[in-house]
């Protein structure tokens, strides 16, 4: 396969574009998803390749974003909505959580709404309180929602084309803090990533990590470190919440018998606290040898201070230290 | 309430150019990377939210938004602490907490700034609801964009306060963009305030580089909503001369079209107004706008001689 060096934000752009090729009825709209390429430049040179009938600016309204995202879906387009940030998914939370979610099943299987709903999440960028959550676990919530979350630029490619095929609404989420990490994307036009396929990103046997989005590269630096001191981790990338493979965890956790759970979020009610329930109630649980660590973001709203900012987030040192602590049988 | 005298306008001039010089600092700090995040500038639109503060009695209440420096100055705020929360520290408005995007003083009225555009029609609503309720005779006035003006949050608002009476005066400062999308392809109207028929409340639209028709037309409003006839839309059409926020190519309008608003100074108005108008001399005026510029100075010399928060501030504050 042939790979290009990219941005996690040109491997997005990349989706779509290769998928708004192969078929029309797949569009874009958002605020300043135009002519402007999106307030992270995502979109850039789409309006110019595909015009203003398939890229569309729309005025600044939530709400009627991803409602009517999930009406074109309903009646045979296959949208591709942009949520600025996270935090004003809030406004359109009826649209999808009320009605794109639940259609097919209410009306018994007849309808299907495949749309996707795009947006960049995360902390990092000085934004503060109303620009900076990460609240995946409340799309993980409601049953007819997939929620994707990609860590590296070949995943975003290869999962949000997978979305956009998808005959479900899927919540994309983006990572801003990642969007200018370059990593290998293959050209493949045919390069898809399964939903609910995760990636064994380091083998290992000592002890597994798991984490997703802009957690990742931080997990993967603390595990590049200690296997210089003979600490062996191996990081398992979910890349979809829902559906999750439970299956990769469980072996995972089977074999090292000691799990560690990254992310962003806020602990309380996170997803965090899901992955390691479901590993308590499966077959893994006898195979645990120490309690289940969870690292994850402080219980309160982002800070804008950039000092206060940095430090709610686990940090590289933290995940480092919480790796050896559990190997060391510490914890 | 204020008069339309010597004073007011005088204290109106110093606001306005307080903010100036305020937003000029702070881009240039953000251009040299000393702060954080990002900013909405609103050089250009000084008339449009100082005169209509300073239109309102001090105790009445404001809500703000994402580009509020302006507003904020104008209902009367600490310029220290100001710059202070811009530079994170833990002498600014909110701990260090907020940032320019949060900046708040409940205790002149300042309801907040809002990260969340459309964010403020209803918390306005609420605001008045309690002064309704406990015949404070104070009112709100809501702050929000031509872009916000499309968010839900409006319709339900102008709705509820419609048939409530409650005293609120909305003041969209149309600046002709939502971010990149020019108001004609965001609505399908020329003028918010015609939205006002829909909710059978008075709408009016002026000119928001004109700090003296804008303090009077608010004037004349607030009087009306403080007598319980129910809330009024007010369009003040201004521009503003910078880029939406710190990274803005402006590729969406012309440089012409910048400069022509650009000779329609706000300050430079207010100042041959008063000159001509044998309100104030030219020299005090002068060294007024040279006070203005020290007093940023000032701000910035407390700014940096502030701690910044300690780290254990921050699980401080998440309940009351
Ligand atoms: C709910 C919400 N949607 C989108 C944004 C991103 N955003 C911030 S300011 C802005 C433009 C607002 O336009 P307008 O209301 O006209 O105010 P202006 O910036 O022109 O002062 C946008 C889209 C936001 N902060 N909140
Ligand atoms: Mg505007």
């Amino acid at each position: 396969m042939e790979y290009k060096e990219m941005t996690y934000k040109d491997a997005v752009n990349l989706a779509m574009t290769e998928e708004m090729r192969k078929d029309e009825n797949v569009i874009l709209f958002g605020e300043d998803v135009g002519l402007y390429g999106g307030a992270f430049g995502v979109s850039v040179g789409m309006f110019e390749e595909f015009g203003p009938e398939r890229v569309k600016d729309t005025p600044i309204s939530e709400a009627v974003i991803a409602g009517c995202a999930a009406g074109a879906a309903v009646t045979g387009l296959r949208p591709i909505a942009e949520i600025m940030f996270m935090d004003f998914t809030t406004i359109a939370m009826d649209a999808l959580v009320n009605q794109a979610a639940k259609m097919r099943y209410m009306f018994g299987g007849k309808a299907q709404v495949p749309m996707v709903l795009r947006t960049p999440g995360g902390s990092g960028t000085g934004a503060a309180a109303q620009h900076s959550q990460s609240l995946e676990a409340w799309f993980c919530h409601v049953p007819g929602l997939k929620v994707v979350v990609p860590g590296t630029p070949a995943d975003a490619k290869g999962l949000l084309k997978a979305a956009i095929r998808d005959n479900n609404p899927v919540v994309f989420v983006e990572q801003k803090t990642l969007y200018k990490e370059k990593g290998e994307v293959p050209m493949d036009d045919e390069f898809v990533i399964p939903l609910g396929k995760g990636e064994i990103k380091r083998e290992g046997s000592d002890v597994t990590v798991i984490s997703y989005g802009r957690m990742l590269p931080r997990v993967l630096e603390a595990a590049d470190d200690l296997k210089k001191e003979g600490i062996s981790v191996e990081v398992v990338d979910p890349r979809t919440l829902v559906p999750l493979d439970k299956e990769m965890i469980i072996d995972s956790v089977k074999k090292t018998g000691k799990l560690i759970l990254v992310n962003e979020a806020c602990k309380t009610g996170g997803f965090l606290g899901e992955i390691s329930a479901m590993v308590s109630e499966s077959e893994a649980f006898d195979y645990l040898d120490a309690p289940i660590v969870r690292l994850a973001g402080l219980d309160v709203p982002v800070p804008y201070n950039p000092e206060l900012e940095a430090a709610i987030v686990p940090s590289v040192d933290q995940i480092r230290q919480a790796i050896v602590d559990v190997v060391t049988n510490k914890r | 309430m204020a008069e339309m005298n010597k004073e007011t306008l005088i204290e109106m001039y110093k606001r306005m150019n307080h903010a100036r010089f305020f937003e000029e600092k702070v881009s240039w700090f953000f251009a040299r990377g000393m702060i954080h995040g990002t900013t909405h500038l609103s050089v250009g639109q000084e008339a449009s939210a100082v005169a209509a503060c300073m239109a309102l009695n001090d105790d009445d209440l404001i809500t703000s938004t994402h580009r509020g420096h302006s507003q904020v100055i104008g209902k009367g705020i600490d310029l220290n602490k100001m710059m202070a929360e811009l530079l994170g520290k833990i002498t600014g408005y909110c701990k260090g907490k907020g940032g320019s995007m949060h900046i708040a003083d409940l205790s002149v009225g300042n309801l907040g700034a809002n990260g969340v555009v459309g964010g403020g029609h209803s918390l306005a609503c609420g605001a008045a609801l309690t002064q309704q309720y406990q015949d404070t005779g104070k009112i709100v006035l809501c702050f929000f964009g031509d872009g916000a003006s499309n968010e839900g949050s409006f319709h339900e608002a102008l709705n509820l306060a419609s048939v409530w009476k409650l005293p609120v005066i909305f003041y969209c400062e149309n600046n002709l963009y939502g971010m990149s999308v020019p108001q004609s392809a965001s609505m399908n109207i020329k003028d918010v305030a015609v939205r006002a028929d829909s909710y059978g409340i008075p709408g009016h639209t002026i000119d928001g580089n004109n700090a003296i028709e804008v303090f009077n037309k608010i004037k004349e409003v607030a009087a009306y909503v403080r007598e319980g006839n129910g809330p009024v839309l007010v369009e003040s059409k201004t521009y503003r001369w910078l880029g939406h926020s710190k990274s803005d190519a402006q590729a969406y309008r012309t440089k012409e079209e910048v400069e022509s608003w650009k000779e329609k100074d706000p300050i430079n108005y207010l100042y041959n107004y008063m000159v001509t108008n044998d309100m104030a001399e030219k020299e005090e005026l002068d060294e007024l706008k040279k006070t203005c510029k020290q007093d940023i100075e000032d701000a910035v010399a407390f700014a940096n001689v502030s701690d910044n928060p300690p780290l254990s501030s921050v699980t401080e504050d998440v309940y009351a």
